[in-house]
């Protein structure tokens, strides 16, 4: 008994069968729960009012954009070296849902600049990458819809996911390196985990359960139903054939 | 391996358009912006070498797909596959007679349209080197990117979408270069790390975009 035998897609569906339901529920308690304490039961900010509720959906969400990607490079690497096909859909899985969560991040970044910074958008390091990080997860996605067949598919994109994250580290850094010629702000990148207290903290760290609790209910949802997909296509070209 | 670079340096030069259109299409864009932006001397010099290195690099994407795409097509792609040469071999060859076809004309020109931007003359050393050294760079990344879609029909526009956010090291650096260089501040670290991912790409893309093709040819 080894964690490779959930590569198998029996397994893998009927074991996720059993969790899905679970985690799906937990995640829709954990957000309401989280957003609803965060949203009525927290003080207001004595510098930012209430604007600060929104780091309940950007905190997370950006938390989130940032680790589906990662969960996407390692399971790249687990196609590429032992080529199990879960991973590979678990990777495509995750694409969309990590796309989603930098378009929450970004948005909610700039509802909250506006009033905060006076402006929607500044061309910040942190929202410069998170932005070119959005670029390459469409880069990614679009690939695998572009290719039919689906091992080449997987292949390739496993690929993209390994160069690209590489190339997404380094703009991170070059990005951060470009702009501090000019107008690096300090006040800009607010580090939330150190300047929230406690009030804040319990219904933030609930929401960010909520948030990969549903990042991960998402992704086995998609991994099954794409599993479920591929068997179909596959059994109609049978019947296609005999 | 000097063979193949010949006849695709041949080609390029003979099958029409593959070798000036891209000088042609630097030359547009670095006309158009004063267009859009208006004929203030003073904006110009300023922003030159961002837009000339985005000119360069805009010029670069449109020759992309004519790095494989019709070795694809009429097979000879298989051919090299199947020669004595390794597919790394094969795809460095072909990323060095992109940039001597595209990057090397890029790098010559750029000076004179500095001129018609009214690039400081501080600006034009550092912007040659800055091109000079980016450029392998540019083609080395875009192969990889000409090497993942070229199985696909019509794969041009996703090539872009795939390339350009992998540009995006090579651009900031690079017109970080040119732009310290044309204010006469010190270049040291951009030069460096310009260099840096430029002789990386150059050392370590070249595997995966075998890789990947190997996965196309399969």
């Amino acid at each position: 008994m080894s964690l490779w035998e959930y590569a198998n897609p029996v397994r893998f569906i009927r074991t996720t069968d059993i969790v899905l339901p679970w985690i799906s529920v937990l995640a829709v308690l954990c957000l309401v729960v989280g957003l609803i304490w965060g949203f009525f039961f927290t003080p207001d900010d004595y510098r930012q009012g209430s604007t600060v509720k929104i780091i309940y959906l950007h905190v997370p969400s950006a938390l989130m954009a940032i680790n589906a990607w990662l969960m996407m490079l390692v399971a790249s690497v687990i196609w590429v070296v032992r080529r199990h096909h879960v991973s590979a859909l678990a990777a495509r899985a995750a694409a969309p849902v990590g796309a989603v969560m930098t378009v929450i991040a970004l948005a909610t970044g700039a509802i909250w600049g506006q009033p905060m910074w006076g402006t929607w958008w500044a061309w910040d390091p942190r929202l410069t990458s998170f932005l070119i990080l959005f670029l390459f997860y469409l880069g990614y996605i679009a690939l695998w819809e572009a290719i039919e067949d689906d091992d080449t598919a997987a292949d390739l994109t496993a690929i993209l996911c390994l160069v690209g994250s590489v190339f997404a580290l380094l703009s991170r850094y070059a990005v951060n390196f470009w702009n501090q010629g000019l107008h690096q702000g300090a006040s800009l990148s607010l580090d939330k985990e150190e300047n929230v207290a406690d009030v804040f903290w319990l219904p933030l760290l609930v929401c960010i359960g909520g948030f990969v609790l549903l990042f991960l209910a998402l992704v086995f949802l998609r991994t099954q139903t794409e599993i479920r997909a591929r068997r179909t296509r596959a059994l109609l070209a049978r019947e296609r054939q005999g | 391996m000097i063979a193949l670079l010949l006849r695709d340096l041949r080609l390029a030069l003979r099958a029409g358009g593959g070798f000036g259109l891209g000088l042609a299409f630097f030359l547009i864009v670095t006309v158009m912006v004063p267009f859009g932006v208006g004929p203030d001397a003073a904006l110009l010099s300023r922003i030159a070498p961002g837009v000339l290195w985005i000119g360069a690099l805009l010029a670069c994407l449109l020759s992309l797909d004519r790095i494989l795409a019709l070795d694809w097509e009429d097979g000879s792609l298989d051919l090299l596959a199947t020669a004595p040469l390794p597919m790394e071999a094969v795809v460095s060859v072909k990323a060095l007679a992109h940039w001597i076809t595209t990057g090397l004309p890029l790098v010559l020109a750029a000076p004179a349209l500095g001129v018609l931007l009214n690039l400081p003359p501080s600006g034009y050393l550092w912007l040659v080197l800055s091109l000079a050294l980016g450029t392998p760079a540019l083609s080395v990344i875009g192969t990889f990117g000409a090497a993942l879609t070229v199985g696909i029909k019509r794969g041009g526009l996703l090539l872009s979408l795939l390339v350009l956010p992998l540009y995006v090291p090579t651009l900031i650096f690079g017109a970080e270069v040119a732009r310290r260089g044309a204010e006469g501040l010190a270049v040291a670290t951009p030069l460096a790390m310009l260099g840096g991912i430029s002789f990386g790409a150059m050392a370590l893309l070249p595997f995966a975009s075998a890789v990947v093709l190997r996965i196309n040819l399969r």
